[in-house]
């Protein structure tokens, strides 16, 4: 399977994008609404015109039309044909194709609906089926011919959030298997960290950063970036010490924390700050995870209140909602107690170590 | 389920049964004014047979009949071709959607004494009023069908591999089939109402050239049974082409 290079793009929203999407690999296109995601699958699929060369395996593919690009697309309407079966939607490619037989075409449809296990929805029409029945179709559809790389723009967009979860894992399963190289747009960070090679995120045409999930979370290269995952709190640890059972102890600005690991050296820890509590008497229960700060800054948010606290050599910022936060009298000055949840700290461990 | 539709059935028909005895009790016992220009319904179904049996409904039929056919296919088909490609590619509309918006308007038979210049009075003539009737309305709904096609399908036929005569064929006219057969449809029935017209007023053959020489008679009888068979077509005609609609469309929507 081919890579997908970007070089100098540039279309209305697009400003001189460059980005390599390499073999086999499974590249996340993360980015608010209107950053232009769906604009670069459109350039890669031939449906929009654009400034600037997009290669297949380094070769340039600007001058070939859309039909003849041997793309894989999947929209985020789905787009089946509503008046043909599930079996003829799937076999559709492979008949515009004009290089199978009948019995080929139906071998192949056989094949593919095995693969996302739907074989017994071959004689149906797509407005009988399920979210996730037509999400399967759609894949299995474009993937028929033989694709030479696959779009995936926000496939799961319009389903529940288990069927979503499932379906994921799923087309992990199927893109390994062909170990076809893909790109997928979505705005969801939890989906692009559970499906992504390398995640690129985007912001009003620029690619903002490129890199493994857990860099994108903890090493966020941009304000924006760092925003775009929630603006979490990270901590870089000084010091590793094991506990057993799969917790460790480590120093971040002085602060003892107790964090899970896999068994690597833990480099840095991340926290939501709505995962930080924050009361104003001495919390009951054992002291671990549990600290004493000075508020230094009141922020007002439409999510809640964001208080910045210096525990140790750390300013952690911490929001409380708005009805807690009136409950509570807290003022720039004033002293706090800190919880961190152990299960909602993330940890980046060293696994080269 | 047979014993529900052979209610449902039973239902529909009762009130044209009521309809009809209460015609014949009327004009049997004379209730209606100006008698003589309001025959039973009995007297009707005898001139019927009568016209049935030598021959003159048949001919007339026939004639009224192979007008409405020849000049609807053509028409429709006319306009389905055109409709696909004015649709389909956007020059093809700019360029011919002006002159057609003109002509659109002017109603069929307004046509006609132009064409009686032009083509003079032979079966010509009614077929291409029938044409013209037919033509635009399919022309309109085939365009919009066509344009209404969600481009997202458009898209995912031509990232199939799909070129764009196989796009036209395999995507965009079976989702546009439903608005061709309502423009089909709508003018299956009005086809005979044009020619019912076209013939009272220029053609001496047919339902509506029987139905102008039986009004100089004062037949009444005969102008009913040539109203009923009208009725009948135009009825047909529509349920034909929403039987088919119906047919064609029904699994997937």
């Amino acid at each position: 399977m081919p890579s997908i290079e970007f070089r100098n793009i540039c279309q209305y929203i697009c400003n001189d994008v460059n980005l390599m999407v390499t073999d086999k690999e499974l590249l996340v296109l993360l980015g608010h609404n209107g950053a232009g995601k769906t604009t670069l699958l459109n350039i890669v699929a031939g449906f929009i015109d654009y400034r600037g060369s997009v290669l297949l395996d380094g070769v340039p593919i600007d001058k070939i039309p859309a039909n003849k690009r041997g793309i894989g697309y999947v929209s985020q309407n789905l787009d089946l044909f509503p008046h043909l079966t599930v079996a003829d939607n799937v076999g559709y490619g492979l008949r515009a194709s004009k290089q199978h037989t009948e019995p080929e075409v139906a071998d192949r449809v056989n094949e593919l609906l095995d693969m996302v296990r739907i074989t017994h929805l071959a004689a149906r029409y797509p407005r009988s089926l399920s979210g996730g029945e037509k999400q399967r179709v759609a894949l299995a559809r474009a993937i028929a011919p033989s694709p030479r790389v696959l779009l995936l723009d926000e496939p799961l967009s319009g389903l529940d959030t288990q069927t979503s979860k499932y379906l994921r894992v799923e087309l992990r399963r199927i893109q390994h298997k062909l170990g076809i190289t893909t790109m997928y747009v979505t705005h969801d960070l939890n989906e692009a960290e559970e499906v992504a090679d390398r995640i690129a995120v985007i912001d009003k045409g620029r690619i903002e950063q490129v890199g493994r999930p857990e860099e994108v979370f903890f090493y966020p290269a941009s304000r924006m970036v760092s925003d775009f995952v929630g603006t979490p709190n990270i901590l870089d640890c000084a010091y590793c010490h094991n506990l057993g059972n799969g917790i460790v102890e480590v120093d971040c600005g002085g602060l003892p924390i107790i964090v899970p690991h896999d068994g690597n050296l833990v480099k840095r820890i991340a926290l939501f700050p709505r995962d930080i509590y924050i009361s104003d008497a001495p919390p009951p229960g054992p002291g671990v995870n549990r600290f004493v700060g000075r508020i230094t800054s009141i922020k007002d948010t439409r999510e809640g209140v964001r208080l910045e606290v210096k525990a140790g050599d750390n300013r952690l910022i911490a929001e409380v909602p708005h009805h807690i936060f009136e409950d509570m009298d807290l003022a720039v000055g004033k002293k706090v107690h800190l919880i961190m949840k152990l299960r909602r700290i993330r940890v980046y461990e060293d696994k080269n170590l | 389920m047979k014993r529900l539709s052979r209610i449902k059935l039973g239902w529909g028909i009762l009130p044209i049964v009521i309809f009809l005895v209460v015609w014949e009790i009327v004009a049997r016992l004379n209730l209606a004014p100006g008698q003589f220009l309001f025959p039973p319904f009995s007297v009707v179904v005898v001139e019927f047979y009568h016209l049935t049996a030598n021959g003159v409904l048949g001919d007339s039929f026939l004639s009224s009949l192979s007008r409405v056919l020849i000049g609807f296919c053509t028409g429709s088909l006319a306009g389905i071709g055109m409709g696909v490609l004015m649709g389909w590619k956007e020059i093809a509309n700019k360029a011919l959607n002006p002159i057609f918006s003109l002509l659109y308007p002017i109603p069929a038979l307004g046509w006609l004494p132009l064409l009686m210049l032009w083509l003079g009075v032979n079966e010509a003539l009614p077929i291409t009023i029938i044409f013209i009737c037919s033509f635009f309305p399919v022309l309109y709904n085939t365009i919009t069908g066509v344009k209404n096609v969600d481009q997202g399908y458009v898209k995912t036929a031509r990232a199939l591999g799909a070129s764009d005569r196989r796009i036209l064929t395999t995507v965009v006219i079976p989702l546009a089939l439903p608005n061709i057969f309502t423009g089909l449809r709508l003018e299956a029935g009005m086809a005979w109402r044009v020619i019912i017209a076209a013939e009272m007023v220029a053609i001496p053959t047919g339902i509506g050239a029987l139905m102008m020489k039986a009004e100089s008679l004062i037949r009444i009888d005969i102008i009913i049974v040539c109203l009923i068979v009208l009725a009948v077509m135009c009825l047909s005609f529509e349920k034909f082409f929403a039987y088919m609609e119906e047919r064609l469309t029904r699994q997937w929507r």
